[in-house]
């Protein structure tokens, strides 16, 4: 039984952290239709901004509290480039999206390289959060995984919050409606995209730092993550928090269930079979946009 | 020159000719219909005009050039438009769709604040289209005609001086049109109006002046009465549609 809760604890943290990177990706998905191939490169940035910042601060707590904001504006602005220079210049043309940002993935990565090395590197825990708590005898759980889902928690609550209630949001959320009549309106559509995309972007550095807690950090660290955050993209229906935090939660949950009685490659095996069967049955994901009717 | 003013209009799709040399000229004050068969190219122009579609030629309005701004800018310079099919946000409300519209010229900071009285302006407009008692429901909700009033209202608030309208009334009850035609009075009062519409009953009713497009090009134009009269249209526009 401790197994067990301990397993769903660690499955939990594993969601929160595809919470945080889905989120970003669904924002800007949602935003533009297109799919960023280098989303996961800005979790490596957020990462790599912490190992910068403790070669320059000592403290390890210290810097990953300045690491927080640094990290969100630092893959924001890079998400926002990306989106300057190439995404919004092919407006319309999913496919050549996808290379192109595929191409800048593979490019950033190799950046990291160059200037990180190629080995992975290691950071500080600080020490709150190095150790454990003890929630029975003999259910522990480790406090820098508490940390991350809290992180993640927030992070979701002042998003949802700020889509619905500040005119900002919902500024976002009519480009994503409907772009044309959001133009004819008077709103500056680019402008909304490009703060969509540092939001979105911002987000995957956030995730970033949090994976520093748990992980080392190496060049392709993102590679391996943003796969099953396209999965909860996907499954939990495009544009939708809701469908995107429940289904972050599970899919963290049964990889790590499965992944304690099996293999790491059967778990990827039976989550990705679970998932094709389910997009057959609801294609349209779990919650979708309702739609204009036809009628 | 005040109105609207365009001069040999053109928009290519691919090779395929929508709009081929269109010269308009819409005084300020008039309400204007535009008419022709489907495919005339008519929502293409209104396209043109408010930089949805990419077009050739020169587009004044109140003596600013319109072709080649952007289309944020082309709504800002006052020049309002609406779809085919009612098209509103749907999953925001009645009231924040207005906001939406009335929105464009807040500053950055003041976006992050909650708005805790609703503006004049945007009170007015829900009066003008008689929404204020559905002003909390998801547009997305209302029925077809309410919507499309919903669309005038955020032309209103946005301050636009030009109302391009996309066939208004199509699917409206006689009640619904009935109430239309009424705003459509009302705005014209200040408002410049340009009106596609198919249906005849409510273009002989309030129209000032008419214009007949046709395959890309204005066919005719003047008076409800000249353009009945005109046999290029007799032959063109009424042998496509005889029941209107």
């Amino acid at each position: 039984m401790t197994l067990v809760l301990s397993q769903l604890f660690t499955g939990i943290s594993i969601g929160a952290v595809l919470l945080l990177i889905a989120l970003g990706l669904s924002l800007t998905f949602g935003q533009m239709n297109v799919i960023n191939m280098a989303h996961g490169e800005l979790i490596a940035a957020g990462a790599y901004t912490v190992y910068v910042l403790q070669k320059v601060l000592s403290g390890a707590g210290l810097s990953l509290l300045i690491a927080l904001p640094v990290a969100f504006v630092v893959a924001g602005l890079l998400g926002v480039l990306i989106e300057v220079l190439l995404i919004r210049r092919l407006y319309a043309r999913p496919l050549d999206t996808l290379l192109v940002t595929w191409g800048v993935s593979l490019i950033l990565q190799q950046v990291f390289r160059d200037v990180f090395g190629a080995p992975n590197v290691q950071t500080r825990a600080p020490s709150a959060l190095t150790g454990s708590i003890h929630v029975t005898d003999d259910l522990v759980i480790s406090s820098s995984r508490v940390f991350i889902l809290v992180l993640a928690l927030v992070a979701v609550a002042a998003l949802t919050a700020g889509l619905r209630t500040t005119p900002l949001g919902r500024r976002i959320r009519a480009v994503v409606q409907n772009r044309d009549l959001a133009a004819v309106s008077g709103l500056a559509t680019g402008r909304v995209d490009r703060l969509t995309f540092f939001i979105g972007s911002g987000l995957a550095g956030i995730a970033g730092v949090a994976l520093t807690l748990v992980g080392p950090i190496g060049p392709t660290m993102g590679t391996n993550l943003i796969v099953n955050a396209f999965l909860v993209v996907v499954v939990g229906g495009i544009g939708q928090l809701k469908g995107t935090v429940i289904v972050a939660f599970t899919l963290g949950i049964v990889q790590s269930m499965v992944e304690y009685t099996t293999t790491v490659s059967v778990a990827s095996v039976i989550v990705f079979v679970v998932i094709v069967a389910f997009l057959q049955w609801r294609p349209q994901g779990l919650f979708t946009l309702r739609t204009r009717s036809l009628a | 020159m005040t109105g609207l003013t365009v001069r040999d209009l053109k928009v290519v799709f691919d090779g395929f000719v929508a709009v081929g040399g269109v010269d308009l000229d819409v005084p300020a004050g008039d309400v204007r219909f535009i008419i022709g068969p489907n495919g005339a190219g008519k929502t293409t122009l209104v396209d043109a005009i408010t930089g949805l579609a990419r077009a050739t030629g020169t587009v004044t309005f109140d003596g600013q050039e319109l072709l080649g701004r952007k289309v944020h800018r082309i709504a800002r310079l006052g020049v309002g438009r609406t779809f085919q099919n009612s098209t509103v946000f749907e999953e925001l409300t009645v009231l924040q769709n207005l906001d939406i519209a009335a929105g464009w010229h807040r500053g950055p900071l003041t976006l992050l604040r909650r708005r805790t009285s609703i503006p004049p302006r945007v009170q007015a407009a829900l009066e003008t289209i008689r929404l204020t008692a559905v002003r909390d429901q998801l547009a997305g909700t209302l029925p077809h005609g309410q919507k499309q009033w919903l669309e005038i209202g955020m032309l209103l608030v946005q301050d636009a001086k030009l109302f391009l309208l996309d066939e208004p009334v199509a699917g409206m009850s006689h009640e619904e049109r009935d109430a239309t035609g009424e705003l459509l009075g009302e705005l014209s009062r200040d408002h410049t109006v340009v009106v596609i519409e198919h249906d005849m009953d409510f273009l002989r009713r309030f129209a000032r002046t008419v214009t007949v497009m046709h395959a890309g090009r204005i066919l005719s134009e003047g008076t409800v009465a000249e353009v009945q009269a005109d046999p290029r249209v007799q032959e063109v526009y009424l042998g496509h549609s005889v029941e209107a």
